[in-house]
């Protein structure tokens, strides 16, 4: 792949690796969140001022709105401090833009990136890879044939300041207004750094774009914001990695993810998450679907101390599907809820929900969804389908599948299993010759199998192997 | 050359007040031989067998169950040192007693969901290999090799996650399959149930089948086959019946089948029969033993049990 390495080097950062060199010390905006953070981090990133002004209007709804406390079985958030995290920090290198070369990138972050596999993953043809350290892309790489398609994949901040009219038409209107949640008004307020992708009409980007997301200091939060858009008839499968080492004090990430999905468009959006066991984890991920479109979401979400994520579709066009696949894991501590919400706003819509998750060493994991199927939106169709494993008593799964059905022409599906791992199951393995923690590893590799099969390997191996890890105790 | 030997074996479950199961059992099986062990249910096989390959849920409370080992039992290239040439199994977990060469055909075989066999059984088969020169290997070499493994955990898996690691372990994957495809021949099974999931949604029958397709590829020393022909078709009989012989007169394994029925020892013929009563072994002989118990029933054993207590 040195060919297109070399090619990656001429585009894209140059000018503005120049640019920005003289600023050496990296820029640390202060703690508490005041309108004149706000502005600060604003002024900064040099944008425009509706820019400003939407982020002014969402940090006012923050400041208006309760922290969520009343869903039955929520995560506890009291320890969440929004004032002690410092928003924004840059990486700590020379460049504002980006480096194009692995090589220049530090060598910390070179070890970590090495021991998830990304060169691997860069080296078996993937096809770009942003990787984020703390909250700026330094590492954007993109074949110089999508560009001449039209197809755009570049860093928010930069998507602020390039592709300014999109930008300012779909970010944070349309499917995730800050009002949605209390995180996201936050989100919309403090967003920093996430990656912008545009395929035009008809084009089909037949490997994944990819991008990778990291916290790595203290009291920092992650407020990354990803803008998909596909125009009609178009094809995309945007993944995002996500990882975090251990950290003393706590973190959170609030990112929002707003995918547009055009009339018979495609896109599939597949997540790994690893964040440290002290991060709060609040995302708020939301998709719309136009006349037979197909979205689909496949999430693994691991570590972090607690996370609330529920990826939702509206079926807005008719014929319009969805799929979700999701995956949570919970070790000692851990609050993991997750799930999946779908509106079904027209007819014909269709939607699958698969969702696994993993308990063990006293963790908890939830899956919380909602189905909405609206009156009028006749012949449409879900089937819900959520399994839990435990490894043992002190664990806990729960399941709250919520279903509003207002039109009677549809066919609802739902089922739900929680089991403990079979004592029986480990013991056939052991008799073959498996350890014991092979032979548990290798149950948990079965019962996600289902997830791991819509990933491309890469990513289906690098999951395996943090779950591997998560198993053996040597992940913070 | 290899023999499993149990000597004066008690057990009970293993919880408190436990009901006692095995009273003094006394079994032999060496390379080679085909033993068959009967008697009416509750009579203890089925625990005998899983404290063999090493269950959890019993405990042993007197007695022994040993593994002798020739020197050359593992093959020319693997010399067995006089002084590890027997194991106490109860020493040992159930992948150790599998690394030394004890395979247990299991009666209800586990669903593993996602998990395909071709993955699984070479996973098995190097873990076993490996397993094997761990207890094998003496204490420098040990502190060596655990080094080694730590970097290769560090590695992780470089190839798809269906096929397992690729360069791990001793059988690679184009050589496993290799094997594999042969052994699936032997048993007359379809080459597709290499890609499906380990026993998930298999019939009784093919359930069967494969755990003597196991024995096949995991080339066990000793292998005790706990109903292997409950729920067998008669062609299907046949098939894992040749599979039986084969692991005999190919691999040299010591057979030790627990039955209720004399209709598969027509197929598998026993040199010996065992017969089980209330925890004990109260009567051995030759395979006329086995159409005697098919004529008479139990009875008549367990009055002769019964008047020599």
């Amino acid at each position: 792949m040195s060919s297109d390495q070399d090619q990656l080097k001429e585009t894209d950062t140059e000018a503005r690796f120049e640019f920005k060199k003289e600023e050496k010390s990296a820029f640390e905006a202060e703690k508490g969140l005041t309108e004149e953070t706000i502005r600060v981090i604003s002024e900064d990133k040099d944008e425009p001022e509706w820019m400003l002004e939407r982020r002014l209007r969402a940090l006012r709804q923050f400041q208006e709105m309760p922290m969520p406390t009343d869903w039955p079985g929520q995560p506890d958030l009291s320890e969440v401090e929004i004032d002690e995290i410092v928003p924004y920090i840059r990486p700590d290198i020379d460049t504002r833009g980006g480096v194009d070369d692995w090589e220049d990138l530090p060598d910390e972050i070179q070890d970590t990136f090495d021991k998830l596999g990304i060169p691997e993953a860069e080296k078996n043809a993937l096809s770009g890879v942003g990787a984020q350290y703390e909250s700026e892309i330094v590492y954007q790489n993109m074949q110089e044939r999508w560009e001449e398609k039209g197809v755009i994949f570049c860093d928010m901040d930069r998507a602020v300041q390039e592709h300014e009219e999109k930008v300012k038409e779909y970010f944070m209107t349309k499917a995730v207004p800050p009002s949605d949640n209390k995180f996201a008004a936050l989100h919309g307020a403090i967003w920093s750094g996430g990656s912008f992708v545009y395929i035009p009409e008809d084009t089909t980007v037949n490997m994944p774009v990819q991008a990778y997301f990291r916290m790595n200091s203290d009291g920092m939060g992650q407020f990354e914001h990803t803008l998909i858009i596909a125009e009609e008839n178009s094809e995309v499968h945007y993944i995002e990695g996500c990882s975090a080492p251990k950290y003393s004090e706590f973190n959170l990430h609030s990112g929002g993810v707003e995918v547009f999905v055009g009339e018979g468009a495609h896109v599939q959006y597949s997540t790994v998450q690893n964040w440290s066991k002290n991060t709060y984890n609040l995302n708020t991920k939301r998709a719309i679907a136009e006349k037979d479109a197909t979205m689909e979401w496949v999430s693994g979400s691991m570590g972090s101390k607690a996370t609330m994520l529920y990826p939702s579709t509206i079926l807005k066009g008719p014929g319009a599907t969805d799929n979700h696949i999701t995956i949570a894991m919970a070790g000692e501590g851990q609050d993991i809820d997750t799930g999946a919400k779908v509106y079904h706003n027209a007819p014909n819509t269709k939607s699958t929900i698969e969702s696994k998750s993993i308990a063990k060493d006293g963790g908890r994991t939830n899956y919380r969804g909602l189905v909405h199927i609206s009156d009028g939106a006749e012949d449409s169709s879900t089937s819900v389908e959520c399994d839990a494993l435990m490894f043992d008593n002190e664990s806990t799964s729960d399941t709250m599948p919520y279903m509003e059905i207002e039109e009677s022409k549809v066919d609802v599906a739902h089922e739900a299993t929680v089991g403990k791992i079979g004592d029986e199951d480990v013991f056939y393995l052991q008799s073959r010759g498996l350890d014991d923690d092979d032979a548990k590893q290798m149950i948990v590799a079965g019962f996600i199998e289902p997830i791991t099969e819509e990933l491309p390997i890469e990513y289906a191996v690098e999951l395996n192997r943090l779950i591997e890890l998560e198993m053996e105790g040597s992940l913070g | 050359m290899a023999t499993l030997e149990l000597k004066n074996l008690h057990a009970e479950v293993a919880e408190e007040g436990g009901e006692t199961i095995l009273r003094g059992v006394d079994l032999e099986v060496s390379s080679g031989e085909i033993h068959a062990l009967m008697g009416p249910n509750g009579s203890g096989k089925s625990t005998t067998a899983k404290i063999i390959a090493g269950h959890p849920a019993y405990e042993v409370t007197e007695g022994e169950v040993l593994i002798h080992l020739g020197a050359d039992e593992f093959g020319e290239d693997f010399d067995i040192p006089e002084e590890k040439r027997t194991w106490d199994l109860l020493d040992l977990e159930p992948n150790e007693r599998a690394a030394l060469g004890v395979f247990l055909a299991f009666q209800y075989p586990a669903e593993i969901e996602g998990v395909t066999m071709v993955n699984f059984l070479r996973t098995a088969l190097n873990a076993k290999l490996e397993e094997r020169e761990e207890l094998f290997e003496d204490e420098d070499e040990e502190a060596e090799a655990e080094a080694e493994a730590t970097n290769e955990d560090a590695a992780g898996y470089e190839s798809s996650p269906m096929e397992g690691p690729a360069d791990e372990g001793e059988v690679g994957v184009a050589e496993f399959q290799e094997l594999l495809a042969e052994k699936m021949e032997q048993l007359d099974m379809d080459e597709r149930f290499a890609q499906r999931y380990l026993n998930a949604g298999f019939s009784g029958g093919e359930k069967k089948q494969n755990e003597v397709l196991q024995a096949a590829i995991l080339e066990p020393s000793v292998a005790v086959l706990d109903e292997i022909d409950s729920g067998l078709d008669i062609d299907r009989l046949q098939d894992v019946s040749r599979g039986i012989n084969a692991l005999r007169d190919e691999t040299g394994t010591g057979i030790l089948q627990i039955t209720h029925y004399q209709r598969i020892l027509d197929y598998v013929e026993p040199d010996h029969v065992h017969i089980m009563l209330d925890g004990q072994v109260v009567k051995s002989g030759g395979p006329e033993l086995a159409e005697q118990l098919e004529d008479e029933g139990y009875d008549w054993i367990r009055e002769e049990a019964f008047e020599a207590a």
